[in-house]
Order: C-alpha cells, then structure tokens, then sequence
C-alpha cells in the first residue's frame, strides 16, 4: 500500500525530476518569443506559435513529439511533407499585388541582386565548417521569405529547422532596424535624393494573367526543383488576378493560411527541444541568418547604384533595399528613408516593384539553388 | 566534392543563374506588355 501511494507521488513529480537544465532555459526562449510577438508586434502570427510550441516540447514526459504525439502527427504531416510551406505560398500569392512590378520589369534585377546574401552567406557557413547541405539551409535565411526558409531546411536540414525558422520571421520584423544604417553608409547623398517620379498605371489586366504563367512554366523549366515553391506562389496570384474563382482566392488569403499558419508555428516550436537547439551552433546559425539580411540589402543598394549608372541617374539606389522579400515591410522602409532626405519623394510604388521581385526573386534564388544541388549529386 | 569547390559553384552558378533567371522574366514581361497594352476601358470591366 505504502509503495502504491509512494509510486503514484513519484508520478505526479516526474515532470521536476525528469526536466534537463536545458528545458527551463527553453520555456524561457519561449516565453521571450511569446513577449517579442505579442508585446513587441514582432510577426506575432508565427511567434506565437512557434514561441508556445517551444514551451510546451520542453516540458518533460509529456510524448508530445514522440510517435503519437499531437505535436509530432502534425509535424509529420504538414512539415516533413513539406505541405504547410506551400498551402501559405498559395495564399502569399493571392495577397500579392505584382502591378508595380510589372509597370517597370527591370526591376526584377533588384529581386535577384537582394538574394545574393543567400549565397554569399552559405560560402561563410561553409567556412565556419557546418557541412554542405546545413549551410544551405543556413543560406536560405537571406531569402528573409518564411516559407522557403521552412521548405528548404524540413528537407535537407531538418535539425536546424528551430533556428533557422525563428531567426527567418524574428529578422523579417528587425528589417526596419537591420536596414536603415546599411542604406544610409552605402549611398551617397545625392543618391538619396533622387526622385523617381510617379509610377504610371500601365499594365494591361492580360499581362497580369500571363505573368504567373510564364514564370511558372519558364522559372520551372530553368530550375524544375522549386517547382512547388514557385507554381504555388503563382497559383495563388493567378486566382486573384483571373477574378473568376474568388471564393478560392478569399479561402486562399484567409482561412487556408490562418489554419496553416497555426499548425506551422506550433509544429516548429515544437522543434525547439533544449537537448538539440541549446548548442553552439544554435548561435552561429542565428548570427549568419543576420548576416544573410545584411548581405542582401548591401548587394541590393550596390546594385541599384549600378543602376542608377546605367539609366543616366533615373534609379534612386534605395529602392534596392526593398529587393528583399521582406513584403511590404522593406518598401516601407525605403519610403520613409528616401524621404527622410527629400520629403518630396514618393518611392513607395518603387520599392514595391522591387520588393514584389525580391518575392519572385527569393523563390528563384531558393529554385536555382535546389537545382544547382541536385545538378551536383549534394541532393 | 571538395567545399571550396561547392562554395564558389554556388556562388558563380547560384548568383549567376538566379540573376539571368530573373532577366529572362523581365524581358518577357516587357514583351507582354507590348504585346498587350493597358486599355483604360478593361479596368472598368
């Protein structure tokens, strides 16, 4: 009797006796993310989750993400399916208004330039000596686009999957810190104040059909790897621009990626386990992911100086910053920088062309990547 | 492969292709737009 009573207190203890010193340490990251999203406005529709997911997963013997756990049923089927990823995609696409970039298309170039931390980023992992396929998914973080940050390391660095998701959303919300400093050191003042003038309506409704047409079938042909990223993206666009399937489109920008959003985050702090995200490298992996954000707008502001050369001085290099996929976030941003130095400049419509093609861009930058790997036997 | 090998061939290879990739779609967008001017009277459609 004395022995069934001691046994039946030891269950109710288990959970103290049974915690690692890593797991108090987690649930404090946790409730650090909780406070960045709900106090601090920090993306709060991933922090939260992710931020819950971490403190429930770092409380012992509870089999959350053990085979039949809950957490671990929809990691499963949304995560290492790479599903939850793509259903947003859908609905980042239906939310995304390509017209600005369409008014001018050279501006595509900024989209690409603004990736190019990816891969400088992945050469400096490589450096650090985190192994070929982790660097990539340390690189990915430049994409500063959550969804490719998921789909890129669920599939080929599952481990780092904690670190690279928080430092993606976490430096998503810091682009109007991390890039404001960086615009201001790699322009000139003259730059600066170069206005570009109004952007005029001239997009035909038929283009703005055929757009995600051809960068599906075009973008898919180059890079078939990133196919699902790229013909997600662009399904969900064609739905909103075709205006003949607007239940979808409504479903696409609502109730799909609310739900989809809620599983994602709580399935990726649920990743968070103390015993494999307290480690060094934990650090580094977060430290390179500011550094990617950092690369991106550096190249993206030198080549909107490049630009700005060979259109006679029509491109106001600021608007390379926005070449990010930081969407609108990193317009915003060049907005109220361009303005701070000519209150008389209207860049908005500007960098929202060249954010829309950093979203173009950093799909693309993920698809050649992929592309490249497999072309090399790495994947 | 060798690390150094794999690093510079993403770089050369992954920059060059996303950067020629994205030139490609932005010739082709301005093809349609000639090819498919903007009509006023299609936006009040």
């Amino acid at each position: 009797m004395g022995d069934a009573i001691v046994s039946g207190l030891n269950g109710l203890i288990a959970g103290f006796t049974n915690l690692h010193w890593s797991n108090p340490v987690m649930i404090l990251v946790g409730c650090v993310l909780l406070y960045l999203g709900i106090k601090k406005d920090f993306e709060p529709l991933l922090l939260v989750p992710i931020g819950f997911g971490c403190i429930l997963v770092n409380i012992p013997l509870a089999g959350l993400m053990e085979e039949e756990g809950f957490l671990r049923i929809i990691y499963d089927a949304g995560i290492m399916t790479e599903l939850f990823p793509l259903l947003i995609f859908v609905g980042i696409g239906a939310m995304t208004d390509f017209g600005p970039l369409l008014e001018n298309p050279k501006i595509f170039l900024l989209g690409a330039a603004g990736q190019f931390g990816i891969f400088l980023t992945l050469a400096l992992a490589l450096a650090l000596g985190f192994p070929q396929k982790d660097a990539v998914a340390i690189g990915i973080i430049g994409a500063c686009d959550g969804p490719t940050a998921i789909y890129v390391t669920s599939k080929y660095a599952p481990h780092l999957l904690g670190a690279v998701s928080v430092a993606a959303y976490s430096y998503m919300s810091l682009v109007p810190v991390i890039q404001p400093p960086i615009m201001k050191i790699l322009t000139t003042k003259e730059e600066k104040i170069i206005n570009m003038g109004i952007v005029r309506k001239s997009v035909s409704k038929t283009t703005k059909i055929l757009f995600p047409l051809v960068v599906t079938v075009i973008g898919g042909l180059i890079a078939p790897r990133g196919l699902p990223l790229l013909g997600t993206i662009m399904l969900g666009n064609l739905m909103k621009e075709c205006g003949v399937v607007s239940r979808l489109t409504k479903a696409a920008e609502n109730e799909i990626p609310n739900i989809v959003t809620l599983l994602l985050g709580i399935s990726i702090g649920a990743t968070m386990d103390g015993r494999i995200f307290l480690k060094p490298q934990t650090l580094i992996v977060l430290g390179l992911g500011f550094l990617a954000i950092c690369l991106d707008t550096a190249c993206g502001v030198l080549f909107g100086k490049v630009m700005k050369i060979l259109t006679g001085g029509k491109v106001n290099p600021l608007i390379g910053a926005a070449g990010i996929s930081a969407y609108p976030m990193s317009a915003r941003v060049v907005q109220r920088e361009g303005q701070k130095y000519n209150p008389k400049n209207y860049l908005l419509m500007h960098a929202m062309g060249a954010n829309t093609g950093g979203q173009v861009g950093s799909v693309m930058a993920a698809a050649v990547m992929l592309s490249v790997l497999k072309g090399m036997g790495v994947i | 492969m060798d690390n150094f090998t794999f690093a510079i061939t993403m770089i050369v290879v992954g920059m060059g292709g996303t950067l020629l990739t994205l030139w490609i779609l932005s010739l082709l967008m301005s093809i349609l737009k000639s090819a498919f001017p903007y009509k006023k009277e299609e936006e009040n459609k």
